[in-house]
């Protein structure tokens, strides 16, 4: 590993190897899958679709669990939890920001916030969040109210109102046009910043890349590269 | 020969199979609603036809007339009445019984037949041996019922106590007949088949024992087709006048006739109102489903388009899928509705109604009919959602839906939602986008409450009719009837035999009470204005004395048949001795569930009829444990007629009710629970289908199965919770309904709902909840929690 800075060890993977069996064909997703990742670091998985990285995101969220290897969050090892620990795990320590935002249309900005912090042992207030991705004026509107880019930063201010160890976002500008992705990706940016939460964003858009600590690249399932960014390029300079 | 399908007619398959659970739950409720039509139906036509087959094969009677004697020449004047067809006098005893080894008072009412061939009119079925030897003596034929209730056989032996005359005779055969279909004991209130019997007798002996040689006391007439009953009933009564009539009666008042046709005109209701109830439930939940599946089919429904099917096409393979639950519900309703028709039909058989042979039909028509309602309203539930699948363009439907718009609600604005966490609001928030639908769920569960409720009332409104009928009102022990008006000094007599605490003499006498254009042709009770035995109610319910001078009617009696209130001067035509006819005030009106009645007080009506101290009967209070002496005691006494004994009638009627309530029950809780279930599972299920990508996304941030099950589930028990006490105001209402189409001049049922029954209603909704909740849960916990993810709804 070659990261600048040598923070705390927050993921470590070994070995990690997940097959899908669909009927009778055994589709492998992950082949062997070595990885750390450290607190406060921004972690950009790059690769084309089915190179596996969403599975491996799923796998360090506790949304999914591997076929082989082990994963370890901290001294937990995530592969041996059942349902309720992984929930556990998610509730209390995992930040998702998904695609297609995923918010629920009956609560309004503020509550949607307020769903997860509810549940949360130490959580930031839901203004408090929303006002970080820039969303403090819009507190009380519901998901229909709201653009596409909006949706996604309240899912974001959603996933860290939480006080998450680490923020997993999957494609968070997918369905959004460059312009209204910057904004995002501003926030994203600036949450790992300011919080120093360990961030994890899968993209199959090299442009992006380029805002990254640190990239890892992923082709049928393994790691093809993992390299440090010199110079890491803020959210607004990038454009695609 | 390979089976090939049209690929829209597979897709159609394919989705009823994943859907199977709702299908199934949908189809249950049609299945409820055809079931009660079949079952009424078929009941209804088989009972009808059976009847009228009966009726036409043994010549039932047109014409009755009761009288007190005439010569035999009188019939001959009868018989030119322009219209008269076919006419048949009659010998007719009332008799008390005695049966071996049954100390209980039995009454019995001995009819002629012929002894020169078999009865021109009301013809006997013989079922076991054969009808009596012309000019025998002592033969006698037997009622089913009471050959049944004492297990009788042609060769044993009976004895009757006739005009005071103590009788042996011999059962030579068992019968039914056209007349006696419902058997019931004069003046008594529910069928006593151990305690009331009628019997068939040669002509020529009753007559010899009746003291009727060269007479008749009863007479019975068919009438030319086209003929004016009214006109022939007047010129009988003309005739018959002399000779003690108490007035012809046509066959629509003939009291088994009767009785059979106002049970017949609830099975109508039945078939109406709860198919009613079932379809219109069925509809909601199809429309409800379809919707749901046009809404997640909508992109399918594009690129088949985009294809090139027609509107027609599209819109014809819902109606398709629409018509296959259809068929599913109809097609089990129609077994299940015939088997509870069948078992109807037994039980009708075996309790109330006794006909030779029962033709069980399945009209045919019966099918169609439940099919063309169930597809009507399963359809029509439909249509807005198959339209709007039909409306779609193809390049509409592919692009997503519109997310849906949501709200704050009237609790929060009226400033409650800090009390509300996010998953309550969220609750909240779901109930109130969708008004209608939330409130069309809550009536379709509610209905399972009613339905059940009122499949349990009847039980609490017998008990309440008896108590009302026999622990406040008639309260006698025994009623004695004697076998002519006789001396009200007779009563001391009664009130020094052992065992007799305590005495109440009535007279009654036989009348046409009229007012305006209304009549009825009813006894007039003569009753102690302070009596405790006999007494009649106010509304009540508490005991009121009748006054002095004038008639208290019973609530149905004044309001239903006579229209007369209070004040109102009523014309009473006496049919007994002098036929007086004078005008009475009406003094009040009474409450009464079973039969109806005028009450004077006795002294009163003794005056009109311008007699002393004279009564016709009494009413007895005996000591418990003493009643089989007094029975003995009263049975060798020649002047008493007959005897009903109020306990043993309660107790023989619960015997013959039992298995009616019992079968109502079943079928009611099987209804209920398939609406309950049907309506509970189907919102649960869409619901899970609608918010199932919400709640993976919760699942995703760290909400376990039990919290997302709080949002998904509350909102269904918010639902059935608040099915509850709407559920009982349906119960309430339909109870109301079935009140109104029974009443009759028979019966009224009590609007009286005991706790028991809003329990009940209360279960079925709790337990179908429970039970959906449960299946729901199972659900929960296959949540695609990853695929949530990477789709855009």
């Amino acid at each position: 590993m070659d990261a600048v800075e040598r923070n705390e060890l927050v993921f470590r993977a070994r070995g990690l190897t997940k097959i899908y069996r669909m009927g009778e064909v055994e589709v492998p997703a992950l082949r062997g899958i070595d990885l750390e990742l450290y607190a406060g670091e921004m972690v950009v998985l790059l690769g084309p679709s089915g190179s596996g990285k969403s599975t491996l995101l799923n796998i360090l969220g506790g949304l999914d669990t591997p076929t082989a290897g082990d994963v370890y969050y901290l001294d937990h090892n995530l592969t041996a939890a059942g349902d309720r620990d992984l929930t556990l795990f998610r509730r209390d320590h995992v930040g998702f920001v998904f695609q297609f935002y995923n918010l629920i249309p009956s609560l309004t900005a503020r509550e949607n916030v307020a769903v997860v912090t509810e549940i949360s042992p130490a959580p930031m207030r839901p203004e408090e969040a929303l006002t970080l991705v820039g969303l403090g004026e819009r507190l009380d509107h519901f998901p229909a109210q709201l653009s596409g880019g909006e949706q996604q930063r309240v899912a974001i201010a959603r996933a860290i109102a939480k006080n998450p160890a680490v923020l997993l976002c999957d494609e968070p500008t997918g369905a959004l046009d460059s312009q209204t992705g910057v904004v995002v990706l501003e926030a994203i940016e600036r949450v790992n910043r300011e919080l120093g939460t360990l961030t994890v964003l899968i993209t199959h858009n090299a442009g992006i890349a380029e805002m990254a600590d640190r990239v890892i690249r992923l082709s049928d399932g393994h790691v093809i590269e993992s390299r440090t960014n010199a110079v890491k390029k803020p959210a607004h300079e990038l454009s695609w | 020969m390979k089976l090939s399908l049209a690929p829209l007619d597979l897709k159609l398959l394919r989705d009823l199979w994943h859907m199977r659970g709702q299908v199934l739950a949908i189809a249950a409720v049609i299945m409820g609603g055809v079931a009660t039509l079949v079952m009424s139906l078929t009941t209804y036509d088989s009972l009808t036809t059976t009847r009228d087959r009966f009726y036409a094969e043994y010549r039932f009677a047109a014409v009755f007339a009761v009288l007190k004697r005439a010569p035999e020449s009188v019939a001959e004047r009868l018989r030119a009445v322009p219209g008269v067809e076919r006419l048949e006098t009659r010998v007719r005893a009332g008799v008390k019984l005695e049966v071996q080894g049954f100390g209980d008072p039995i009454t019995g009412l001995l009819l002629s037949v012929p002894d020169g061939g078999p009865p021109q009119l009301n013809d006997i079925h013989m079922k076991r041996g054969r009808t009596v030897e012309p000019y025998s003596s002592n033969e006698v034929v037997l009622s089913d019922t009471f050959a049944e209730a004492h297990r009788l056989e042609p060769g044993d032996k009976i004895a009757a106590i006739i005009n005071g005359k103590r009788k042996a005779l011999t059962v030579v055969g068992v019968a039914v007949s056209p007349e006696y279909v419902y058997q019931i004991a004069p003046g008594a209130m529910f069928p006593d088949f151990k305690r009331y019997g009628v019997l068939w007798m040669g002509r020529n002996a009753l007559a010899a024992a009746y003291d009727m040689e060269g007479a008749f006391n009863n007479v019975t007439a068919t009438l030319a087709r086209g003929t004016q009953v009214q006109e022939v009933i007047d010129r009988f009564d003309g005739i018959l006048a002399p000779y003690g009539g108490t007035g012809a009666y046509p066959r629509k008042d003939q009291f088994s006739n009767r009785f059979l046709s106002e049970e017949l005109k609830q099975l109508q209701t039945t078939a109406t109102i709860f198919p009613a109830i079932f379809l219109g439930v069925a509809a909601f939940l199809l429309n409800v489903v379809i919707s749901r599946l046009v809404a997640l089919q909508r992109e399918q429904i594009a690129i088949l388009k985009a294809f090139g099917y027609s509107h027609l096409v599209i819109a014809g393979h819902f109606v398709k899928l629409v018509l296959v639950v259809v068929v599913i519900g109809v097609g089990a309703g129609t077994a299940l509705g015939a088997w509870f028709g069948r078992g109807l039909s037994d039980v009708y058989m075996e309790t109330t109604f006794r006909f030779p042979y029962l033709d069980y039909l399945l009209n045919p028509g019966v099918v169609i009919v439940a099919l063309v309602v169930s597809a009507t309203a399963a359809i029509s539930g439909t249509l807005i959602a198959v339209f709007r699948a039909a409306r779609l363009t193809p390049a509409e439907g592919m692009r997503p839906e519109t997310p849906a718009i949501y709200r704050t609600t009237v609790i929060e604005r009226i400033g409650l939602q800090r009390w509300l966490a996010s998953p309550s609001r969220m609750i909240v928030r779901h109930i109130e986008r969708r008004p209608l639908k939330a409130v069309l769920t809550v009536l379709g569960i509610a209905c399972a409450c009613g339905l059940m409720m009122v499949g349990n009332y009847q039980k609490g409104a017998i008990d309440f009719m008896v108590d009302v009928q026999f622990r406040q009102s008639a309260r006698e022990d025994l009623s004695l009837t004697f076998i002519e008006p006789t001396s009200g000094r007779v009563l001391h007599e009664l009130a020094a035999l052992p065992g007799v605490t305590h005495v109440e003499g009535f007279r009654d006498a036989p009348a046409i009470l009229r007012f305006r254009n209304y009549s009825h042709r009813h006894a007039l009770f003569g009753i102690q204005p302070d009596g405790t035995l006999h007494r009649s109610l106010d509304r009540r319910l508490q005991p009121v004395s009748v006054p002095a001078g004038g008639v208290v009617l019973t609530d149905h009696l004044a309001n239903k048949i006579l229209h007369v209130q209070p004040g109102d001067m009523l014309t009473i035509e006496i049919l007994e001795g002098r036929r007086r006819t004078v005008e009475v005030p009406v003094l009040g009106i009474t409450q009464q569930f079973l039969g109806v009645s005028a009450y004077m007080q006795q002294a009163s009506l003794n005056e009109l009829l311008r007699e002393g101290n004279v009564v016709t009967g009494a009413y007895l209070a005996i000591e418990p444990g003493t009643e089989p002496l007094v029975y003995a005691e009263l049975h060798e006494r020649p002047r008493v007629l007959g005897m009903v004994a109020n306990d043993a009638a309660i107790r023989s009627f619960y015997a013959t009710i039992g298995e009616f309530v019992l079968f109502y029950n079943l079928v009611s809780t099987l209804l209920a629970g398939a609406i309950g279930f049907g309506v509970v599972y189907n919102s649960a299920r869409i619901a899970l289908s609608e918010g199932g990508r919400e709640l993976a996304s919760l699942r995703v941030l760290g909400f376990t199965r039990g919290e997302i099950a709080y949002i998904l589930l509350g909102e269904l028990a918010v639902l059935a919770l608040a099915a509850i006490p709407v559920g009982m105001l349906v119960g309430i209402g339909l109870v109301g309904i079935l009140v109104q189409a029974f009443e009759s001049e028979l019966y009224r049922l009590p609007m009286t709902l005991t706790s028991e029954n809003y329990a009940m209603g209360a279960a079925v909704i709790v337990v179908s909840a429970l039970l959906s909740g449960w299946l729901v849960w199972r659900q929960l916990g296959k949540l695609d929690l990853v695929a949530v993810l990477k789709t855009r709804e």
